[in-house]
């Protein structure tokens, strides 16, 4: 039982007319790992982006480390990476050229390992190909490279593993051990199933509901 | 954000319900004020304050003219700050009644527009003059429809109202840099002769109707804003339960 | 230098090269705000009159009339492409000044809009009979204006981002606030032609340039920060 990383109390999320959810507790030790499960819809991202700081559209209190978001936003953002549904790659810029711009984000990112984060992806010789001519899943290989280069405490991954196969699957479950072992955390959605040598612990979103009705 | 400085009852207006009901106990009063005002000040200005020498009877269009430029503009403020009480403590009334009072403050700059244009036309002879105050109130006109169009084009309604809130606050930064520039270059392009809404030394049998006016048209447009608002309430909060008894009592 | 700081103008630098890199790489979104600044001018001589004295008075407003809608053109793509990609989001989590980031991204694009057009005036006052005397006046208030225009207009694009069809709301938001720049940006320009003293003017735009520069990034960044959160 790791040290309180982040704590979410009564978080309350409405959107469209609809309550995504509410009464929500979340709280996430070092050393753990926390899957948000859910139907499609049920809110997985929308939760995934409070908690990572890029949605306000909430009520409720988030802590991060025992401070409140709101006093510790620049401590909680150095020790954040944050991987979302689209990849944050620019596509006329290479592989390279995108890691060097991250670090320079994210001083959590340490720039002399961005050799070794592409080769760690499979994109070794892809290097200086502008990020337009790779797939989907090789752009999302350069989002994920930064996992090898930072030293953040806390990884919120949404949907990870979309277009990876199953060797490059067990290659990030390896290194999110490897993360969990150091004192990290994540948090994490995905579709795949991860093996059950891993972990998690699981979060559901979306229990039915038909009407919304409240005071 | 916990501020313990501010009063019990700012955060009692953070409830819509309360607001409601609360406005709906003020609206017969004020109705019963701005209609007397507004009547009263109407005769008495366009009846009975002397006519100006310089320009007879036409100048009568100040009685509408001078109150919708004034509140046009302290609408617009009135906006700016709703919106900011909302964006800054996330309070959803705030932005209900930033989102309730643009459709006003532009109807009143129209009509400030509209009335600057009727009096110009005995006048100066055109239906249009680029006076300074004129062209600061055409401005105006543009910096509400910004706040409408955005607010329309943004699906989300708290997205809206904080998108709107900074554009409003934008504006409010810029209208008096607007103004001055404006005034300034109308200077430059124009004799100073005398301008359009020149208020010289008036006696006071002229300025007097046009107090009442003022004030008659802040309480009827104050009017306006709540009968606004409480719909705007309405639709908003139209899941909540006590929403559902109000409506399923009238229906 | 502490780490601090070294690594704020490192980002900037960065950014700033980065949108520097990728605008060279997308070439004809450099190039056609140019076309467009020399259309416009072209359009007035066509629909009214080519006569010069005519032409000369109209010079001054019209050069920077096209100047501001050249630059309204090219505000769309500020931001638009990093929110598209996801960028946007990664430079929100980012836990130095958005202040910097937002700074970088706007000098990037003034320097292709603004600086680009004010080397291309000359030609412009060329083709309108603009006198000589005027041209150093237009070529500095451009210089000193411009940059407000990028400034205001980041405010614009920030807050339009994340609909799908700004382009045209953008010039709603962001025309009434430039209508300053425009009074005192052209009439500086009529100033240096009748040999009037130009220094109030550029203390003015320069004024208005110091208000910018303070003001709209902060308002950038939470308009940023509100298009992305919905």
């Amino acid at each position: 039982m790791g040290a309180e990383l982040l704590r979410a109390k009564s978080l309350y999320c409405e959107r469209d007319d609809r309550v995504l959810f509410e009464n929500l507790d979340l709280q996430l030790n070092t050393g753990e790992i926390l899957q948000i499960e859910g139907r499609n819809g049920s809110g997985k991202t929308t939760l995934l982006r409070i908690l990572s700081g890029l949605s306000n559209n909430y009520e409720g209190e988030i802590f991060w480390c025992g401070e409140t978001l709101g006093e510790a936003k620049e401590a909680f953002l150095a020790e954040l990476v944050y991987i979302g549904h689209q990849p944050g790659v620019s596509a006329q810029l290479t592989a390279e050229e995108n890691l060097s711009w991250q670090c320079a984000l994210h001083p959590s990112l340490d720039n002399s390992k961005i050799g070794y984060a592409i080769a760690q992806v499979g994109l070794k010789g892809f290097e200086d190909v502008p990020s337009y001519q790779l797939s989907a899943g090789q752009k999302r290989r350069i989002a994920l490279a930064r996992l090898y280069m930072s030293s953040a405490k806390l990884w919120i991954l949404d949907e990870p593993f979309t277009a990876i196969d199953k060797l490059g699957v067990a290659a990030k479950e390896a290194l999110m051990l490897k993360h969990l072992s150091q004192g990290g955390s994540v948090i994490l959605t995905t579709h795949q199933d991860l093996s059950d040598s891993m972990p998690v612990r699981t979060l559901s979103l979306g229990k039915p509901q038909t009407e919304v009705a409240y005071e | 954000m916990a501020v313990k400085w501010l009063p019990r009852w700012f955060f009692q207006l953070a409830s819509p319900r309360w607001c409601y009901q609360f406005i709906g106990k003020l609206i017969p009063w004020f109705a019963a004020i701005s209609i007397t005002l507004v009547v009263a000040g109407s005769i008495w200005g366009l009846a009975f304050a002397p006519a100006d020498y310089q320009q007879g009877n036409s100048f009568r269009i100040i009685y509408l003219h001078v109150p919708a430029a004034i509140l046009a503009q302290s609408f617009y403020m009135l906006m700016a700050i709703a919106g900011a009480i909302g964006l800054i403590w996330k309070m959803k009334v705030a932005d209900m009644v930033a989102k309730s009072v643009a459709p006003i403050g532009a109807s009143l700059a129209v009509l400030a527009l509209l009335t600057g244009a009727i009096w110009g036309k005995p006048t100066w002879g055109s239906w249009w003059v680029w006076d300074a105050r004129l062209t600061s109130m055409l401005v105006l006109l543009f910096l509400y429809l910004g706040v409408i169009a955005l607010n329309s084009a943004i699906e989300s309604e708290t997205t809206a109202a904080q998108a709107t809130a900074v554009l409003a606050l934008v504006g409010l930064v810029n209208i008096p840099i607007i103004k001055y520039s404006v005034e300034w270059w109308n200077t430059l392009h124009q004799p100073a002769t005398f301008k359009l809404t020149e208020k010289p030394a008036m006696p006071a049998e002229m300025w007097m109707p046009l107090l009442v006016m003022v004030i008659g048209f802040y309480t009827i447009f104050g009017l306006a804003l709540m009968l606004r608002l409480r719909n705007e309430i309405l639709v908003r909060e139209r899941r909540a339960s006590w929403v559902k008894e109000l409506l399923s009592v009238k229906a | 230098m502490s780490d601090r700081q070294v690594s704020v103008g490192r980002l900037f630098a960065q950014t700033f090269k980065r949108d520097l890199v990728l605008a060279f790489r997308r070439k004809s979104e450099l190039v056609n705000p140019l076309i467009f600044f020399l259309i416009v001018v072209t359009l007035f001589p066509i629909g009214v009159s080519p006569e010069p004295l005519f032409l000369a008075e109209l010079a001054p407003g019209l050069i920077w009339v096209a100047a501001l809608l050249s630059t309204l053109l090219s505000l769309e793509s500020l931001f638009k492409a990093d929110f598209e990609d996801g960028s946007l989001e990664q430079l929100l989590l980012s836990p130095q000044p958005l202040f910097m980031v937002v700074l970088a991204k706007v000098t990037a694009h003034w320097l292709m809009s603004g600086l680009a057009l004010t080397l291309v005036a000359p030609i412009m006052a060329i083709m309108l009979f603009l006198p000589a005397e005027g041209m150093p006046g237009l070529m500095l208030s451009l210089l000193l204006g411009t940059p407000t225009l990028s400034l205001i207009g980041a405010i614009g694009a920030a807050l339009t981002v994340g609909l799908r069809r700004g382009g045209v709301l953008i010039s709603l938001l962001v025309l009434p606030l430039y209508i300053p720049v425009l009074i005192f940006g052209s009439s500086a320009v009529q100033a240096a032609i009748t040999g009037l003293p130009l220094g109030g003017y550029f203390a003015l735009l320069g004024a208005l340039l110091a208000l910018a520069l303070a003001l709209a990034p902060l308002a950038t960044g939470a308009a940023l920060r509100i298009s992305v959160s919905g």
